[in-house]
């Protein structure tokens, strides 16, 4: 049977992918960032899963205004990194798992979770720097991935709640799945920043330690957030966090904090990456 | 009443039914800009461009004039308005330095940032600001 092995929490701010694709992760000011990921990408280099689902959010790339699903789940093959703007990031394409994806598609949709199915999903930043914060830069990725996209840009949101229910369905649809494979997942976004308006650079570094606290603590904790007390306390873009909920309702009630690391600031965002294995 | 439980979050847009609704062409023409065919035709003659979209002409002076906290008050959304900024190859903090309040440069907003960004205490509530 596949086997949840872990989770990741990490943030996916466009700029570290940036920093990384025009070679100045040692200057000054990225070099902080990058010193403290050492310890998060020998951790991803001696647990290196079969498939790594991936939890994210499309920022207007694939979908739009014309179209968003709350949540989709990607069951193609093979998944090419967009143009968001200013070109592709000229990263490697990303393996699909067509067989788990639809496997999870199944278990969930008879737990009444309504998924959106993609075969053909140009995947933006929110997936692709989580990549590169793992695996740095491979010529290949070292795992097949499975992309979970979730609306956190277009209000009405899915609740924090439903997010971390989503997650438990997956986890045990992964639990099910008749093959010996091992399998993580990783809740990315956050932590908290403000992109638009007058408000713009607020950060609450309190809020973001409590919400990953919680995330061994007490995660039902995370749960009980409501979309306007995200936007007020983390910032109008930092109710991305409610993606680490899909990720941690997919653990073990009891999990193991590997490794945390927060840093401010990257761009206008507080980073905050954390791992969590199952016990 | 069309309200919501964060309108008193200050200085901050929310993707909502209503900005929906009246930021939806200008943010599809943001849209357009992740297709290297559609920047090439706006770097051709930007207000032709912006024509073929039923903008509003506030809208459009917006966008012409690059003023990113307008364009937000327009209906248009930070994640859309990321593409333009990125059209004039700029980095965002250019963006996010425009539209705070007072205004910043690049240097400026970096440098807030770099002390650990804006503080969340003051910045909770509208009334905040008010007696701020």
């Amino acid at each position: 049977m596949a086997d949840l092995i872990a989770g990741m929490g990490t943030s996916h701010v466009p700029g570290v992918g940036a920093a990384m694709d025009n070679g100045k992760t040692d200057e000054a000011y990225w070099k902080p960032l990058f010193d403290g990921l050492k310890p998060l990408r020998a951790w991803h280099a001696s647990n290196v899963p079969d498939v790594n689902i991936i939890v994210f959010n499309d920022h207007a790339t694939s979908y739009s205004l014309d179209g968003y699903s709350t949540f989709t789940i990607g069951v193609g093959d093979h998944f090419e990194p967009a143009d968001e703007g200013w070109g592709p990031r000229k990263v490697p394409n990303m393996k699909g798992h067509p067989e788990l994806a639809w496997h999870i598609v199944e278990e969930v949709m008879a737990e009444d979770f309504d998924l959106a199915v993609a075969a053909s999903l140009d995947l933006d930043h929110g997936f692709t720097v989580p990549l590169s914060i793992a695996y740095d830069q491979p010529d290949v990725w070292p795992t097949s991935v499975i992309p979970v996209c979730v609306n956190v840009i277009q209000h009405p949101l899915p609740t924090a709640l439903r997010c971390f229910r989503l997650g438990q369905a997956i986890g045990r649809a992964v639990a099910s799945f008749p093959k010996d494979m091992s399998v993580a997942i990783w809740g990315t976004g956050g932590l908290s920043h403000q992109l638009g308006g007058e408000r713009v650079g607020v950060v609450n570094p309190e809020f973001d330690q409590m919400f990953m606290d919680n995330l061994t603590q007490d995660p039902m904790a995370n749960t009980k957030l409501s979309h306007a007390e995200f936007i007020r306390e983390a910032g109008c873009e930092g109710v991305e966090m409610i993606m680490w909920n899909v990720m941690r309702g997919a653990l073990n009630t009891e999990v193991t904090e590997i490794y945390r690391f927060y840093h401010i600031p990257v761009s206008a965002t507080a980073y905050g990456a954390i791992i969590l294995e199952n016990k | 009443m069309d309200t919501r439980d964060y309108d008193d979050v200050p200085g901050t847009y929310v993707l909502d039914s209503r900005t929906y609704r009246k930021g939806y062409h200008v943010n599809m023409f943001l849209m357009s800009l992740n297709r290297a065919e559609c920047r090439d035709t706006f770097a051709e003659n930007e207000r032709a461009y912006l024509d073929t979209f039923p903008m509003t002409d506030d809208q459009k002076e917006a966008v012409l004039d690059r003023r990113y906290l307008d364009l937000l008050k327009l209906g248009g959304n930070v994640y859309y308005a990321f593409k333009l900024v990125s059209y004039d190859k700029q980095p965002p903090q250019v963006m996010y330095g425009q539209m705070a309040q007072p205004s910043m440069s690049f240097e400026e907003f970096q440098e807030m940032m770099g002390k650990g960004g804006r503080s969340i205490d003051g910045n909770r509530t509208i009334a905040e600001w008010n007696n701020g």
